[in-house]
């Protein structure tokens, strides 16, 4: 089981290699779509691999309510647990 | 008592020659824009696509079928008499009989062949190679003509964000014959119904025709949803295509999903781990997403463009509505 801290660092890879967006912008604070101009068919790709890097699953209805990156990890924390 | 047995067909079976036509009307993406407050760039983000082909009033569902019809025959090097069945994959004939196969048939000029429509939606081609390889080994036919053709144009709502700048028109045919090799593979196929309301008319023609405002229904799908089904356990059904069919990805020359958004072809070729040598079908960028006639067409456009070889052992898998899928390996013609 991952911490906060680590979960942050493997969702930002996840996103780096699937959005191209560079892993040192994957912040807390920044919103997928807004700041780091992720859409939406990108945002399933990210959360299957999340779902898989992580053992855990993200049903489609919970997916919109992870507007920032901060909110992914929490998620995935407390679906973790 | 028990029938006698049943004279086997042929041993193998192969794809014997590949047609295709393209309606003559080109459509950017500009002309789609402005009715969904979109742009080109957004288009082509989103789906990879830069232009479709609308049909004409001229180039009807049976036109556009008897032309790419007639270069798949020629192709095949067969004459039209020996073609004993024909299998038409669509879901804009607008007539719900007769089947469009039998016109066809008959302004090919055929010996009165079998002759019948599968509903298959975008999978439909595939389904259709498959029964016609059936048929061909079980010995119900010997050359089976099958055609995958769409005006989706008749049915699409192009002030919807979700579908106007996805769908076009076109055909695209194949001839299955007898082969002393095995040209076409097992076929993996299957459907799941309770995702049924993923991609859809939106009404049926009764409501539609009793409604206040009586108007052609449209095509209506979930993106999102869709867009997970389709890279996601697709890709496993490619694998397990590949696996029926007793080769690795490593033994693959050539890629070709049905086009239904570039994202999801990449997205597949990523699942799947697809080898740089694998040469991948993105027809869709200048046909859009033609649904029974993708495959054809996207397989005829590798051809064109010399990144299919004949003799490539190519990977068709097709899914869409229903939802419904079915892949085959073949050898291309």
């Amino acid at each position: 089981m991952a911490n906060q801290t680590e979960i942050l660092n493997d969702l930002a890879t996840i996103v780096e290699d699937i959005a191209g967006v560079d892993a040192a912008d994957v912040q807390l604070d920044k919103e997928f779509i807004g700041d780091l101009d992720v859409d939406s068919l990108s945002m399933v790709e990210i959360v299957v691999a999340a779902e898989e890097k992580f053992g855990v699953r993200i049903p489609d209805d919970e997916v919109k309510n992870l507007k920032t990156v901060g909110d992914a990890v929490n998620y995935i924390d407390q679906a973790q647990g | 008592m028990s029938l006698p047995p049943t004279p086997a067909g042929a041993q193998h079976t192969a794809i014997l020659g590949l047609g295709a036509y393209r309606p003559s009307q080109v459509v950017p993406n500009s002309e789609i824009v402005e009715a969904i407050d979109s742009s080109d760039e957004w288009i082509q983000q989103r789906s990879g696509i830069k232009q479709r082909r609308f049909a004409t009033p001229e180039e009807s569902v049976q036109m556009m079928s008897v032309a790419a019809a007639r270069t798949a025959v020629e192709r095949a090097g067969l004459e039209m008499a020996q073609i004993d069945g024909v299998i038409v994959a669509t879901v804009t004939h607008f007539m719900q009989t007769p089947a469009v196969a039998t016109l066809i048939a008959h302004e090919l000029g055929l010996d009165r062949p079998a002759a019948f429509d599968v509903s298959a939606a975008c999978a439909g081609f595939c389904h259709g190679v498959a029964l016609a390889s059936d048929m061909v080994k079980a010995g119900s036919a010997k050359h089976v003509l099958v055609i995958g053709v769409e005006r989706l144009s008749d049915i699409l709502d192009l002030t919807d964000r979700g579908t106007a700048f996805i769908f076009g028109d076109g055909a695209g045919a194949v001839v299955v014959g007898p082969s002393d090799e095995p040209g076409i593979g097992p076929v993996v196929w299957g459907s799941d119904g309770e995702q049924s309301d993923l991609i859809r008319q939106r009404e049926d023609w009764r409501d539609a025709i009793a409604s206040e405002n009586p108007r052609m229904p449209h095509l209506t799908m979930q993106g999102n949803a869709v867009f997970r089904w389709a890279a996601f356990e697709m890709a496993k059904i490619a694998h397990e295509t590949l696996d029926r069919t007793g080769i690795s990805v490593d033994d693959l020359d050539v890629f070709v999903p049905h086009q239904a958004n570039m994202r999801i072809i990449d997205a597949m070729a990523r699942s799947m781990k697809l080898p740089e040598h694998v040469a991948i079908a993105r027809d869709i960028a200048e046909q859009g997403n033609t649904s029974a006639a993708s495959i054809p067409l996207a397989l005829d456009r590798l051809v064109e463009d010399g990144e299919a070889k004949s003799g490539d052992t190519a990977l068709l898998i097709a899914f869409g509505a229903g939802l419904a899928y079915a892949a085959q390996v073949v050898t291309v013609p």
